[in-house]
């Protein structure tokens, strides 16, 4: 086991290193752009060449790399260009704001998609789960862009009942709680479409066992055989798929943020790279490859200790 | 079946009348599930308005006439209403169906031949080919797919050929890692010792003694992917970095009106439609063949 961490952890610094050198690597195909952008359209060839002298861009690309690894070892991240503030703050002020986003939106979908994969599983072909498996290929069919025009049309535009942006100030009308209802409806509808499918597909598996026939026809409740026979097994293979959501909310909730107009990572991510803000690019991410990576191996582990017949 | 499915099913050296039979056989299993049906009407119906955009759109789709905001509603002459430039929706969505259904398929179609042949030349030569295919494929699925394509997006421009190359290679170790599987496990099976006993070419063996193998899963992925791809291309168009203005494309046009969904919502919604109608029709498809494949 010791080895097996040790093994990966390796792993996740080599690919780590890897990311950051292609990012570098990317952004410098046309060096130049980042003092041009700083000193605008109308400065002199001659000024632009002379800052860019002093950001020190003249000197080799591997000469720079090295230097900035360094740096963010030290935990120096940079400067940002575009929000003019260190990377670090607001990184981690960004950071934030979606990991309050993403854990309130993992509360409502784990819940809610393992509820109704179960519900559906337990009696493959029932009108139940007809209706579920339609639901939820409908839901994870419809684009959360499109999902979110859809839920802003009914809930803001028609019926009025909910704020229609979340920019998380508390000067507005609506209080606070109120501003992160739609997002996270949109984020669920979407996401657990496909976690409901993955439950529901495993829990028909397992309800095919000849155990739980047994169990069955040995007079049990149904209520009970799912409850204490098949639910446990049933939610080993999605506990990684699950896990893996938490990737997609801290990176892929960048169409949510741009619909409500919240102040989150993947707004910031877009509005870096359209302004080729190199410095916030390169440590976002690193964040976000860290993130998928680390619940990759948290996930494995789990899954390892979930079901003792799996061992490295 | 649509028009894209063909390309994958007739990737055995089968001459025509077999590759009919191949098509009659995939229409059948198809008919008998409903959801698949519903899924394929839905793709056929939007790969006919694709392919006769030039005679069916009313109007040309970048015709503007800010005359007709004053009414920009559905009307007789306008069945879907007019935009906020005055351009006519109908045009636009169908036009715009032509777009979508030119680099999604031709993103995935993409990423499948790239993935394919990574995936059989790793899995069939081993060591350290597999390796580094391996290994470059796993960190480019460690970045976060759309911080990926705004990175390369934002720094090498939109256009349509941009979109399809980086859809095309991040989506190709998926697809590799598909094919290395099915490689890995028939490449020591007695036929194909058979074939290289004979003294069949490399490229004679992986393309028609092991590719084989790896259709079945390959279709059904093609058609999700298809599914998932035009939801990439929406999110680019809506988060502004999808294919340049003004030509119509579905995503652009949520994003273009979506400040105005409080005064005149249709000229959201009714691209929101489309663009969630066509993602259902690929992925109720894609359900309906794996469907048929397993009841056998």
């Amino acid at each position: 086991m010791t080895r097996y961490l040790g093994k990966q952890l390796v792993n996740i610094v080599v690919t780590l290193l890897a990311v950051a050198f292609l990012v570098f690597a990317l952004n410098e195909l046309t060096p130049g752009d980042v003092a041009r952008k700083l000193l605008g359209p109308y400065a002199t060839q001659d000024q632009v060449d002379r800052l860019y002298r002093e950001m020190g861009l003249d000197r080799g690309l591997l000469v720079r790399f090295g230097e900035y690894l360094w740096n963010v070892v030290r935990g120096d991240l940079g400067q940002s260009v575009v929000f003019r503030q260190p990377v670090a703050s607001l990184l981690w002020d960004r950071l934030g704001n979606t990991l309050l986003l993403a854990g309130v939106c993992f509360a409502v979908i784990v819940p809610f998609s393992v509820f109704f994969g179960v519900l559906a599983g337990m009696r493959e072909r029932s009108a139940i789960d007809r209706a579920v498996s339609v639901f939820s290929s409908l839901c994870a069919s419809i684009p959360e862009f499109a999902m979110g025009v859809f839920l802003l049309a009914i809930f803001v535009v028609w019926l009025g009942i909910l704020p229609g942006t979340s920019p998380l100030s508390t000067g507005g009308d609506w209080p606070i709680w109120m501003q992160f209802v739609l997002p996270v409806m949109v984020v669920t509808l979407y996401d657990a479409g496909y976690l409901i499918s993955m439950i529901r597909a495993s829990m028909v598996e397992v309800m095919r066992q000849p155990y739980i026939r047994t169990a069955i026809l040995k007079g049990m409740g149904f209520r009970h055989v799912v409850t204490r026979h098949a639910l446990r097994n049933a939610l080993i293979t999605p506990f990684t798929v699950i896990l893996l959501q938490i990737n997609y909310l801290v990176s892929g909730l960048v169409v949510v943020e741009m619909l409500f107009a919240y102040p989150g990572f993947g707004r910031m991510m877009l509005e870096a790279a359209l302004a080729k803000d190199i410095a916030v690019v390169e440590a976002g991410t690193l964040v976000a490859v860290s993130v998928t990576m680390l619940t990759q191996l948290f996930g494995d582990v789990g899954y390892m200790k979930l079901d003792p017949r799996i061992r490295v | 079946m649509s028009v894209e499915g063909q390309g994958l099913i007739a990737a055995s050296p089968a001459p025509g009348s077999a590759m009919m039979r191949r098509l009659r056989a995939a229409a059948e299993l198809l008919g008998r599930s409903p959801t698949g049906m519903f899924g394929g009407a839905i793709v056929l119906f939007w790969s006919v308005l694709a392919l006769l955009a030039p005679w069916l759109a009313p109007y040309p789709p970048n015709k503007i006439d800010p005359a007709l905001l004053a009414d920009p509603y559905p009307s007789t002459a306008h069945w879907l209403g007019v935009d906020h430039l005055g351009r006519d929706i109908l045009s636009r969505l169908i036009w715009g169906a032509r777009t979508v259904l030119t680099v999604a398929p031709a993103a995935v179609i993409g990423a499948a031949a790239f993935g394919t042949i990574l995936g059989l030349f790793a899995g069939y030569k081993g060591g350290l080919a597999d390796r580094v295919i391996m290994r470059v494929g796993d960190t480019l699925l460690a970045f976060p797919k759309i911080i990926l394509y705004l990175i390369i997006i934002a720094r090498f421009g939109a256009s349509a050929f941009n979109i399809i190359a980086v859809i095309a290679v991040t989506q190709a170790p998926i697809i590799a890692r598909i094919v290395r599987a099915v490689t890995l496990d028939v490449k020591n099976r007695d036929y194909v010792a058979a074939a290289r006993m004979r003294g069949e070419s490399t490229w004679f063996i992986l393309t028609t003694e092991i590719l084989p193998n790896a259709r079945g899963p390959l279709i059904v992925d093609f058609f999700l992917r298809l599914g998932y791809t035009v939801i990439a291309i929406g999110v680019l168009g809506f988060l502004g970095v999808g294919l340049p203005p003004p030509d119509p494309d579905w995503g652009s046009m949520i994003k273009e009106t979506y400040g105005m969904i409080f005064i005149w919502p249709h000229m959201t919604l009714i691209p929101a439609l489309a663009v969630s109608s066509l993602v259902v029709g690929f992925n109720f498809l894609a359900t309906g063949l794996r469907e048929a494949a397993e009841d056998g």
